[in-house]
């Protein structure tokens, strides 16, 4: 295991922690029980993805660090999250179609890496596999309620999508830490996934009546350690309780 | 000291502690139990990743076992092959029911994105006109339906 291919399990662990964060913060603040019960569940099972991850990386490193260490204690420029995760939730309709986005990737991601030459990391994508398909459902059922909606679900889905859609270029862009991953038969190169996700985001985007927006040259660099200006913020109170109390478990 | 064969039936009594009417073994959740030079060691396979009662029944399991007589425990994760729901033990189907939670009606296998699977019979009155009031139930293991012969809610352990 090559630094760089560290780099690489812990960008697929950050994505699922920086998004499982976020959509905590819709615990008790939900539009109905269901969808808060919903969202909660979707970050629980996020959650659970990224410390089975991080856990790898903990072990792959042998230095002693834990999934306790490296969520709660790296700091801004060592997260290889995309930006499109830590971006503040705004209302239910851009969370959702968030959700959606996210979830069309994470699909054949995880199909992907089930055949990884890393024996734990094809364990964790076959599980993460199953429960991404609900994520999924969930959200494209939403993304096609609200967009083929009412007047005012479909001005906010289409605002959302306007809002999101300059993100997710950053989905399928070529770095060098995913290339050395998928050549050495650890990871999946993430420009292979961008035919697939555009077969399930497209026709799902036409059916909920949204006018998908052009491509422009704009590309976010979370996954390159550069965050957008909420990075800090999400982190501050993600890592708090940790920073002030140094080793603290209860 | 225990047997492998008294361990499974001591596990045999640990309850699920959301699932409370099912075992951990008829879970499917025990994948497999060895006794080695006086030690035992008791593979678990998770449910769900984020599943916040897999430590709880880590805890069971050991105050289980210990309570039986075993002072040497080892309890080893396993997540490969993943958990199904395929491994519900034929005998779970009919004890959920009875519990009120409607067992998987399809194997697990690929769930379809877009299209909503056949709805569960209600486990209270048997009809099939029930429909899907949310995703998530309770637990994120389990989907919110609602009868609509009987009007009662019930809960459905969703194929995965």
């Amino acid at each position: 295991m090559t630094p760089s291919h560290l780099e690489y399990l812990l960008h697929l662990a950050d994505n699922p922690l920086i998004l499982g964060q976020r959509l905590s913060e819709w615990c008790g603040h939900g539009p109905v029980l269901e969808e808060d019960l919903a969202l909660a569940n979707t970050a629980l099972d996020l959650l659970g993805q990224s410390r089975l991850l991080l856990t790898r990386v903990a072990t792959l490193e042998g230095k002693g660090r834990d999934e306790d260490q490296l969520a709660f204690l790296r700091g801004e420029r060592e997260f290889r999250n995309w930006t499109l995760v830590e971006l503040p939730n705004g209302d239910f309709a851009r969370t959702v179609l968030r959700n959606f986005l996210f979830s069309a990737c994470q699909l054949p991601l995880w199909q992907g890496l089930q055949r990884s030459c890393d024996d734990g990391l094809a364990a964790i994508a076959a599980k993460s596999l199953k429960e991404t398909r609900y994520h999924l459902r969930h959200a494209a059922d939403w993304v096609v309620r609200l967009g083929d909606g009412t007047e005012e679900s479909h001005a906010r889905m289409q605002a959302a999508l306007a809002e999101l859609w300059p993100y997710t270029a950053e989905l399928f862009a070529v770095d060098p830490v995913e290339q050395d991953a998928a050549a050495t038969g650890l990871g999946v190169a993430s420009a292979s996934l961008q035919p697939h996700w555009e077969a399930t985001v497209r026709p799902l985007l036409e059916e909920a009546t949204l006018a998908i927006p052009a491509r422009t040259p704009f590309l976010s660099k979370g996954k390159l350690g550069v965050h957008s200006e909420h990075m800090g913020h999400l982190l501050a109170e993600m890592q708090i309780m940790q920073r002030t109390y140094p080793g603290t478990q209860w | 000291m225990l047997s492998e064969a008294q361990a499974w039936r001591v596990l045999a009594q640990v309850p699920d502690p959301e699932v409370p009417v099912l075992s951990v073994t008829e879970l499917g959740i025990v994948r497999e139990v060895r006794a080695a030079g006086g030690a035992l060691t008791v593979v678990v396979t998770p449910t769900y990743s984020g599943c916040p009662a897999t430590e709880a029944i880590e805890v069971a399991i050991r105050a289980a076992l210990r309570e039986a007589g075993a002072d040497s425990i080892r309890i080893e994760t396993r997540l490969a092959p993943a958990w199904t729901t395929d491994w519900l033990a034929p005998e779970a189907a009919e004890k959920l029911r009875a519990w009120g939670i409607a067992p998987p009606s399809v194997p697990a296998g690929a769930q379809p994105i877009r299209f909503v699977p056949p709805a569960p019979p209600c486990p209270r009155c048997g009809a099939r006109q029930t429909e899907r009031l949310s995703e998530f139930g309770a637990t994120a293991c389990k989907a919110l339906y609602r009868c609509r012969a009987c009007r009662e809610p019930f809960e459905y352990f969703k194929p995965i």
